[in-house]
């Protein structure tokens, strides 16, 4: 088994089916969310992340629970990677009070500090610094946690990018720079808005590693991520893991997606990375057609009872409005 | 006449300028092809072209830096901002160089740029896409700004800020978006530091700021089935201020308010305030000067809480009521 999916040797230990149903949620829970915001349910904008599931999954099963990860705008897969409830998830979008912000930071703002999510992030760029921190915390008290960096392509031109990178490089820090390239940035191709072909490649100034691997497989992303993670883990500082992957949808609600073509997206659309896990799983012998539907079936029950949870909510009352502006 | 709303006519204005003057150029991030983050430069790529609709990578203090640059040798830029929030990215571009070159080398040299960017709440964009930070850029000397609350003025105060010498922040408040007015085809500029009196009044002088401006006029019309008559004045720009229309409307009524969405404290109302304290209207006052301005809480996501934190057609009734004394 380990020679076929190539996995690192910590992953044996990986519940497999609980990575298919993982990606399943964040599919279905994607999908409501499109619907609800479709029905004028949903208040504001959202980041669809269906297509990318591989690369939030993938790079969070390799971490330890106490492990910490930062977030981006299309932040909803690596919440629930993270272990976030589904739950919680819907009633935020929902705007109410049993919501991960009580209904007051909404699509862009998840959070769940405790459980090692330091936040999805409304400023593109707002993460980079945010985890080399949370990294040096984990340095200065030997905590021993590695802390995870999600961002875009498109985030890689801000120059917070290029400042936390060098200052997590020359303290070693130990943090993950992981990027979610999809390909665009909003309408901006990649290839337009830097002149190398990976973002990996910008590892090379800051004198730390950077690796490119298939972001549409679950398997590719943990052994790059693994690595990276272990080496940040043993004290040797960063390292860039860049996950080539595609999203299906527009960059939010009113994208016609004028840059880019049909046959593109079809092309991606046939490198699902949920179909192709399941496949690897069920040609492995490591579960059967039913198995997998079943567990397909249990991530759709979840995300729908999810809504029923959220739309059961309370709503915030105003006086909620002046709290928790201070500590 | 024709009528247009408020974002046609910016992109009306924007064309016109451009087609007459070779030196005018916008930048910014998904201009192109995408249109802008709300459409407004969608189409001007075909008429254009890419040189002069540069789209540019997510990079907010090279794009902002680049203008600075750009206009300091002769270019006339206008950069668009995806948010208003961002400014913070672009803040030292602003404040501590645009603001500052032409003082600093004794008068030689100068920054003709614009800075357009859509500003406030009332999108379930929630805290980090929602806020008005105008009083900040007003605070520094060096700086014009400008905030525009119907398509009118839009397209005439974009015309003088693109002709101005200076940098100007222009703040196009997304609320104000689709509303309409008449708007001549034929391109005219309105003056940097001209008020408008938007309804004209005995009884109260209300001063509103962009989307306030509305309503304000809400307000006036409900007020005015109770027999109360409201002035309303439109300060228009912030810097220059025409505090000689407000003086002179508050001689008239003896009472003023002024209202604007940003956070009420350290709010550009606390200068109009203390302008007329100041000045020979204070011996006019009835009553002492109201101030409505935003709470100080960030934009919180759900939609009930997202009105509450700002002020709204009903508060400014209350207030004017109030200060007549009539309940
Ligand atoms: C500082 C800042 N600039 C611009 C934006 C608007 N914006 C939100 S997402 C986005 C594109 C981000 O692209 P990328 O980092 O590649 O992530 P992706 O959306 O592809 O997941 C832009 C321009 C923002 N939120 N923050």
């Amino acid at each position: 088994m380990t020679q076929t999916l190539n996995l690192p040797p910590h992953v044996q230990e990986t519940d497999l089916a609980g990575l298919l149903k993982q990606m399943w949620q964040i599919r279905y829970f994607e999908e409501k969310v499109d619907e609800f915001f479709a029905k004028g349910m949903i208040h504001g904008t959202t980041h669809l992340a269906v297509g990318q599931e591989a690369s939030a999954v993938g790079s969070i099963a390799v971490l330890e629970d106490r492990d910490k990860i930062t977030s981006t705008h299309r932040g909803h897969g690596h919440c629930i990677a993270k272990g976030a409830e589904v739950n919680r998830m819907m009633a935020e979008l929902f705007g109410r009070t049993t919501g991960y912000c009580k209904g007051k930071g909404g699509s862009m703002h998840i959070a769940d500090v405790e459980q090692g999510n330091l936040g999805a992030n409304g400023i593109v760029g707002g993460g980079f610094s945010i985890a080399a921190g949370a990294a040096l915390t984990s340095q200065m008290r030997k905590e021993g946690y590695v802390v995870l960096c999600f961002f875009g392509d498109g985030a890689s031109n801000e120059g917070s990018f290029h400042e936390a990178v060098n200052l997590a490089s020359i303290w070693k820090l130990p943090v993950v720079f992981i990027c979610e390239n999809n390909q665009y940035g909003m309408s901006g191709p990649a290839k337009e808005m830097m002149n190398v072909e990976d973002v990996a490649q910008r590892a090379e100034a800051y004198g730390i590693p950077g690796k490119v691997v298939d972001g549409n497989d679950v398997f590719d992303v943990m052994n790059g991520v693994g690595q990276a993670v272990e080496r940040a883990r043993n004290g040797e500082g960063p390292s860039i893991v860049e996950a080539k992957t595609y999203r299906w949808k527009g960059h939010s609600k009113s994208d016609a997606k004028k840059y880019r073509t049909r046959e593109e997206e079809q092309e991606w659309r046939a490198k699902d990375p949920i179909a192709r896990l399941r496949d690897v799983l069920i040609q492995e012998g490591l579960l059967t057609e039913e198995e997998a539907d079943q567990i397909k079936a249990d991530a759709k029950k979840e995300i729908e009872e999810s809504v029923e949870f959220a739309k059961d909510s309370p709503m915030p009352t105003l006086d909620d409005l002046m709290e928790d502006i201070y500590a | 006449m024709r009528e247009l709303t408020y974002l046609e006519a910016v992109r009306e204005a924007l064309s016109q300028e451009m087609r007459q003057n070779d030196d005018v150029f916008i930048l910014g991030e998904d201009i192109g092809v995408y249109g802008g983050a709300f459409g407004v430069t969608r189409g001007m790529i075909e008429e254009f072209g890419p040189e002069r609709i540069r789209n540019t990578p997510i990079s907010e203090a090279a794009i902002s830096g680049t203008a600075v640059g750009a206009a300091l040798t002769g270019m006339r830029p206008i950069l668009e901002l995806q948010f208003s929030d961002f400014i913070t990215i672009a803040m030292d571009n602003m404040v501590n160089q645009a603001a500052k070159i032409r003082y600093m080398y004794g008068g030689k040299g100068k920054v003709p740029m614009v800075l357009r960017t859509p500003a406030g709440s009332g999108t379930g964009a929630a805290a980090q896409h929602s806020q008005s930070l105008e009083a900040w850029m007003a605070h520094v000397p060096g700086l014009k700004v400008v905030q525009p609350s119907t398509a009118y003025d839009a397209k005439g105060l974009l015309k003088a800020a693109i002709d101005d010498d200076n940098p100007v922040i222009f703040y196009e408040h997304k609320l104000c978006y689709k509303t309409k007015s008449e708007v001549p085809e034929e391109q005219y500029s309105i003056p940097l530091g001209k008020a408008d009196i938007k309804r004209e009044g005995t009884d109260v002088t209300i001063v509103a700021t962009a989307i306030m401006v509305h309503k304000a006029l809400e307000a006036a019309a409900e007020l005015e089935k109770e027999g109360i008559s409201v002035e309303i004045i439109d300060p228009r720009t912030l810097v220059p201020l025409d505090t000689e229309t407000i003086i002179q409307s508050v001689k008239k009524t003896s009472r003023l308010i002024v209202v604007h969405e940003a956070v009420k404290r350290g709010g550009f109302g606390g200068e109009i305030a203390s302008t007329i304290a100041e000045s020979e209207a204070f011996d006019y006052l009835d009553a002492p000067i109201k101030r409505l301005g935003g709470k100080a809480v960030p934009i919180p996501y759900n939609p009930e809480l997202e009105k509450a934190a700002v002020p709204q057609v009903g508060d400014i009734v209350s207030a004017a009521k109030e200060i007549l004394n009539r309940q």
